[in-house]
């Protein structure tokens, strides 16, 4: 057994034991972060926080819902809504959270794309991050179910077609998954177990692989400047706070990281509370019906994107599309064959295929919330073209980059 | 040295134990995910098919999928192709258009227009004609036709008939 001595202090005997100070330095007070960093670094912390909504108000959602095909959508809609107290709370904190934690989460990438941050050296970094990005989509859509109303009952039907794989007809396993030959009581109930324990614990393992991933590269920075962390922490530790190029995690920089996230919960709950209508769609007040398909089908806003890939092409062809869609992103770091780390502006080519992805994107996510009908199909052909050839081209475009 | 092959040997005899195991668990759990007994002993519909109006698209209901049902009439039956004759359902001297009423893309409900005599599907816009057959892309394929048994007058959803069969053996459905 180890030596232990009288304690000093609960600290003191605490550390004997767990060794907390140790742990504070990893996490905390020797944690380095460069000081070159923008606003935009602050998304991870802001997604941490949303998430965190997302769980306890789902926590307080879970007392009074019921998974069951007759009462779930009035366990939402009537008891919730209207006799929980404060359950509308809740509710709108839920919503309103699971909408916005994925325009967090594109800013978050986008801001990764711009400045670099997936090369080399911080590959798993942008891997476990990508893997979240599934993992928080299958998360949404499981959510999306458990209301049982009309959209919900016909995305489950459109979403788990997809999974015949077109011209493969695997019908049986599109039974397997629903448990029936629609979406019935064994996938409601199969969805509510993988929305509130197996998917949530999956983010908080990957949330933890993902931070994990972050302590040997080091977060990247502004300028794309190489810091050697060991010199510039030893400066910083023997006092030349000023010239040294990294700061302490906490308390220090996490005082930037928590202004942006004030300023987050302050526009945040100003969503919840006046403009939460936006992440209800109406069709979804409408209970559940196997025999009336709501006259237009479409996702929640950030799947449009990837909705409206699939949909311009026959069955196969936009199959494949969509699945190039699902995976591509992965494989940015070794898609991007230049040696640089710095801000796209700096990067010739790269800036303005970055730029053109990103308004692709948002042509996608217009053109997947409006009906498909002509102009609107043709635009919606081009633009999901136009996202393979963007992808197809980056390896060619980066290849002849010069270090800069 | 002969100690740690020992231990290999352990080690190796471990992982078949677990291996097994593993296997035998994951048997378990696939079919744990399969139908309920029950909902496979519900998914029979007897339909009556006496009682269904000339030119009128009637829903059913079939293992929780809408069953259209169209009787067609006598002008409907004499435009007919050949390959939209196959895909008739005949009781007695009535001919029938029965299919899953689900759109072969990716199985939204497609609306019955009876002054066009077609279905559009508002999703994606497919559209398919009276005898169940794609006239707009991006449908794959003709409405699909479900297993039934034609006993006298009534129609048994669920169960595959000669008549069936033959339909699905000529590769009119999946």
């Amino acid at each position: 057994m180890a030596h232990f001595t009288k304690a000093t202090s609960v600290k003191d005997w605490l550390n004997q034991r767990l060794a907390i100070e140790k742990v504070e330095k990893v996490m905390a007070s020797e944690y380095w972060i460069p000081k070159n960093i923008n606003f935009l670094w602050a998304m991870g912390m802001v997604l941490a926080i949303t998430f965190a909504l997302l769980l306890v108000s789902g926590i307080f959602l879970l007392m009074y819902y019921q998974p069951d095909v007759k009462d779930a959508f009035y366990s939402v809609n009537y008891t919730i809504m209207r006799d929980v107290d404060f359950g509308w709370l809740w509710r709108h904190v839920h919503g309103v959270a699971a909408s916005v934690v994925f325009l967090i989460i594109y800013i978050h990438m986008f801001t990764g794309i711009y400045y670099g941050s997936y090369k080399k050296g911080r590959e798993m970094i942008w891997v476990s991050g990508m893997l979240l990005f599934v993992t928080f989509s299958a998360e949404a859509f499981s959510g999306y179910m458990l209301p049982w109303g009309q959209m919900s009952y016909w995305a489950g039907m459109v979403i788990t077609n997809i999974f015949s794989l077109g011209g493969l007809h695997l019908d049986g396993l599109v039974e397997w998954i629903r448990g029936d030959y629609v979406p019935a009581q064994a996938f409601l109930t199969r969805f509510f177990m993988l929305h509130v324990l197996l998917l949530p614990l999956a983010i908080m393992g990957l949330i933890g692989l993902h931070f994990a991933a972050l302590r040997i590269p080091h977060v990247n920075n502004q300028d794309g400047e190489e810091i050697d962390f060991d010199v510039e922490a030893k400066k910083y530790l023997a006092g030349d706070k000023a010239s040294s190029k990294v700061i302490r995690f906490a308390n220090d920089f996490m005082s930037k990281d928590l202004m942006v996230v004030g300023f987050f919960l302050i526009f945040f709950f100003y969503l919840v509370f006046f403009q939460y209508g936006f992440a209800l769609d109406p069709v979804n007040f409408d209970p559940a019906d196997g025999l009336k398909t709501p006259a237009h089908i479409y996702p929640e806003w950030y799947f449009l994107w990837s909705y409206e890939i699939l949909r311009p092409f026959s069955v196969n062809i936009g199959l494949i599309a969509f699945g190039f869609a699902q995976v591509i992103f992965v494989l940015l770091p070794w898609l991007d064959r230049s040696p640089n780390a710095v801000p796209a502006s700096r990067r010739g080519a790269f800036s303005i295929w970055f730029w053109l992805l990103l308004i692709d994107m948002i042509v996608l996510t217009a053109m997947g919330k409006l009906p498909p009908e002509g102009m609107f199909s043709t635009i919606g052909l081009v633009a999901a073209v136009a996202f393979i050839l963007l992808w197809v081209a980056l390896p060619f475009i980066t290849m002849n980059e010069k270090k800069v | 040295m002969h100690n740690s092959s020992r231990r290999g040997f352990m080690g190796k005899a471990f992982g078949a134990v677990a291996g097994v195991g593993a296997v035998a668990s994951l048997v378990a759990m696939k079919k744990t995910w399969d139908p309920l007994p029950s909902v496979k002993a519900a998914g029979f519909t007897t339909l009556d098919m006496s009682i269904y109006p000339e030119g009128q698209l009637i829903t059913e209901k079939w293992r929780g999928k809408p069953i259209f049902v169209l009787k067609k009439t006598a002008a409907m039956i004499a435009k007919q192709t050949e390959s939209q004759k196959a895909r008739d359902i005949v009781v007695g001297d009535s001919h029938f258009m029965i299919a899953i009423g689900l759109c072969t893309h990716l199985g939204c409900i497609p609306a019955y227009i009876p002054a066009e005599e077609s279905f559009l599907c508002a999703c994606h816009g497919g559209m398919f004609n009276w005898a169940g057959e794609v006239t707009k892309v991006p449908p794959p394929r003709a409405f699909d036709i479900p297993p039934f048994k034609i006993e006298g007058t009534s129609l048994v959803l669920g169960e595959v008939g000669p008549e069936y069969k033959a339909m699905k053996d000529s590769g009119i459905t999946l």
